[in-house]
């Protein structure tokens, strides 16, 4: 291997001194499926402190989904421990993880996850439910929550009266709606285009830059990885490079080189105008010759 | 989850207590919404919920409809034994012991005048007693033609029997001596031979022979079993044995004791007096059969707990039915909403929270199917009665079985499938498609 594995270490905080928010010491995760056994992580060990904004990369299957769900208290370590915040959650019981999935960490979805039939509003409230807080509180929340992601105006719009890119943003509202510690997201442009890819990685580097959320992402795409801060590349269960992101790209600066949906529109009108011009132009030309 | 582990892992137990005790103020989803979620869910299956909650809506309805319509058939029952008077002890000819086949009054030939007034002098229990036998004849009033029952009696017949006349009165002790061809006859039957003329006065014909007619009782309508007590004609009992019936014997003997108690002390005595009388040797049966107010209790109280095992039956048989397509529902919704339950885990819901969620949808389901059961019970119950003129007497104490009984169905029914979900591993949830 010709890469060094490069200490995780944001530049910018003073290392050593505080506890990381993440911490992964020698992780395993084997699953027994009876004959075979797939050993999906194998000895990662891992730190993210707070305010760092990391993609996990790496080819399929390498483990990158195995690690967010261990990351996001959805499963639990074979081997290894995981301090989440300077707790060792590696031990804790359904309940316990499912109490911190509530109260101090955001989960955001490929396939957005969000329950059909059912509003914005209230997609975006379900976190506050099981939390306990009261109706009022939880609905207020919930638009302020939505309001963060620009869609305070389709509150009451059902999942299917949305676009991918707004589902995705509603899921990120819930995913923020009880101010967790952390947001992790498991491929959360791999269902989008390109153009609303970028605007989802707008809303996540406002909400790092402008709040100190910590975020992991997993992606695949190059480019979206450039939008982060630090770079986590895995390879066959292990972790086989961290480097922090050169020449980080501001996704709001991109937007604006990239034309608008409206302008494209337009664009593709006018494209399609000329056309039909010209396609005229040669009927009226040909016209007289038969 | 096996079923042997679903029985060794007693905590299911304790949870519904919880559910049924639970401070939802402290419960961290509260109730209110939890019910809110369960209707919206039912709501989206409207006609799966519907064909769901049927089978408790048949159960719970056909419980509360026979429960109402049985305790309206036995306020009749009771009011038709008040009316024969409480005191009231009879003495049948016949016995049913015989070779195991009941004998018909006519079989026997041994129970007579004599025997009345031999009670009546040696049982001072008794207070007075009247002598009856019975003949089916045709009645001829002018060109009106009728064939009903001639009951041979005296006239205190009608005070044990509490019975008064409307019109007319009853023949006199006299006439009975005399053997006089004269009666008293019910509304049926004064309306059919007479129609708008008054009876009282006139001559009709009983067999071959004219009658006149005293009197006309006062009306009692029909009997449990739908007979019409007012198709009687009755005339001295003298009158029917000689010039009628062509016997000596009487059919049964209508007595009245001097209170219910003594009614019931009464029997052995005449018993005894009679088995003496009929000179019926120890350890052969009785050619009569004595039946008091107590002894008919006794039987409607028979009949009546046979008749609640029965309906438990019954209702136990239905609701388990109902219960089982409410699991079977259950299961098929916890299956469809996989996905759900998978990102209400991964946003922190608890095992204890999806359970409950689905816990209160089966129970919401079942208590629904409940109350419209009431409903229909209820309303089936007012047309039945209707239709058989009888009072509705709506059972309070059966509606809230059903409320009950529907409730336990559904926490009974959907906890398993409420444990099915909250044993979902979130991961796997939602990975499902
Ligand atoms: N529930 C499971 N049972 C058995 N094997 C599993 C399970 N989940 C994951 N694996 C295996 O673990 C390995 C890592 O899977 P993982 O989902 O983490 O990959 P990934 O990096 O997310 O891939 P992709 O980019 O395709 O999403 C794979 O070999 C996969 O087959
Ligand atoms: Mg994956």
């Amino acid at each position: 291997m010709a890469e060094q594995i490069l200490p995780a270490v944001d530049p910018d905080k003073a290392p050593g001194k505080s506890e990381p928010m993440i911490r992964l010491e020698n992780v395993y995760k084997t699953y027994d499926l009876g004959e075979i056994q797939v050993q999906a992580l194998r000895g990662v060990s891992l730190e993210v402190r707070a305010g760092e904004f990391v993609a996990v990369m790496g080819p399929s299957g390498s483990g990158k989904s195995t690690v967010m769900n261990i990351l996001g208290c959805l499963d639990r370590p074979t081997k290894g421990r995981y301090f989440l915040d300077g707790v060792d959650v590696s031990g804790m019981s359904k309940d316990e993880l499912a109490r911190i999935r509530n109260k101090k960490l955001g989960f955001v979805f490929q396939q957005f996850n969000l329950l059909s039939r059912t509003s914005a509003l209230e997609n975006v409230e379900l976190p506050t439910v099981y939390a306990g807080i009261k109706p009022e509180e939880r609905t207020r929340r919930a638009m302020e929550s939505l309001t963060r992601v620009g869609l305070a105006d389709r509150a009451g719009h059902h999942p299917s009266q949305l676009s991918g890119g707004q589902q995705q943003r509603v899921a990120i509202a819930r995913g923020l709606v009880n101010q967790p510690a952390i947001l992790l997201a498991d491929e959360p442009t791999g269902n989008l285009d390109s153009r609303t890819s970028i605007e989802i990685m707008e809303i996540l580097q406002t909400l790092n830059d402008e709040q100190g959320l910590t975020i992991v992402l997993v992606t695949h795409e190059a480019d979206i990885a450039q939008f982060t801060k630090r770079n986590l590349e895995f390879r066959d269960g292990k972790l086989k490079r961290d480097k922090l992101v050169e020449e980080r790209l501001i996704a709001r600066e991109v937007l604006k080189t990239l034309p608008t949906a409206e302008e494209q529109a337009a664009e593709d009108a006018q494209e399609d105008a000329s056309q039909e011009k010209a396609a005229t132009e040669n009927a009226r030309q040909a016209a007289p010759k038969a | 989850m096996t079923a042997v582990g679903f029985w060794k892992d007693r905590s299911w137990v304790s949870e519904w207590l919880r559910f049924f005790l639970a401070d939802w103020q402290e419960n961290k989803m509260d109730f209110m919404n939890t019910f809110r979620l369960a209707l919206r869910a039912l709501a989206r299956n409207k006609m799966r919920s519907a064909l769901t909650m049927l089978g408790i809506v048949i159960g719970v309805g056909a419980v509360i409809a026979v429960v109402s319509i049985g305790q309206g058939a036995q306020y009749i029952v009771q009011q038709g034994i008040q009316a024969m008077g409480t005191n009231a002890v009879f003495i049948a000819a016949g016995s049913n012991r015989a070779g195991g086949v009941r004998q018909g009054y006519g079989g026997v030939k041994t129970l007579t005048v004599d025997d009345m007034n031999a009670i009546l002098a040696e049982i001072p229990l008794i207070k007075q007693a009247a002598p009856a036998l019975t003949s089916r004849q045709q009645v001829v009033y002018g060109n009106q033609n009728w064939s009903t029952q001639i009951t041979g009696t005296a006239p205190n017949y009608f005070d044990i029997r509490t019975w008064p006349v409307q019109a007319g009165s009853v023949f006199s002790d006299q006439e009975v001596d005399l053997a006089a061809n004269v009666c008293v006859i019910g509304t049926t039957v004064a309306r059919i031979l007479f129609g708008s003329e008054n009876p009282i006065g006139q001559t009709m014909r009983i067999g071959n022979l004219p009658f006149r007619v005293d009197g006309v009782l006062e009306s009692k309508g029909q009997n449990v079993t739908g007979q019409d007590q007012d198709d009687v004609i009755f005339a001295p009992y003298t009158t029917v044995q000689r010039k009628i019936s062509g016997i000596t014997w009487l059919q049964f003997i209508a007595a009245s004791a001097v209170s219910q108690e003594a009614s019931v002390a009464a029997v052995a005595p005449i018993t005894s007096l009679l088995r003496e009388r009929h000179r019926i040797r120890a350890g052969t049966d009785d050619d009569f059969m004595i039946r008091t107010q107590a002894d008919i209790a006794d039987l409607q109280n028979q009949t009546q707990s046979t008749m609640t095992m029965l309906l438990g039956g019954i209702a136990s048989v239905s609701l388990v039915v109902g219960g089982i397509g409410i699991m079977n529902i259950m299961l098929v919704s916890v299956t469809e909403r996989t996905r759900e339950i998978g990102v209400r885990m991964a946003v922190g819901a608890t095992e204890k929270d999806v359970r409950m969620q689905f816990l209160v949808e089966a129970v919401t389901l079942s208590m629904m199917g409940g109350a419209i059961g009431i409903v229909f019970g209820l309303i089936g119950s007012m047309l039945i009665a209707n239709l058989l003129q009888w009072p509705t007497l709506i059972s309070g104490k059966a509606v809230l079985a059903a409320v009950i009984f529907s409730t336990l169905v559904g926490v009974v029914f959907g906890y398993y499938p409420a444990h099915k979900a909250a044993q979902l591993d979130p991961i796997e949830a939602l990975r499902y498609e």
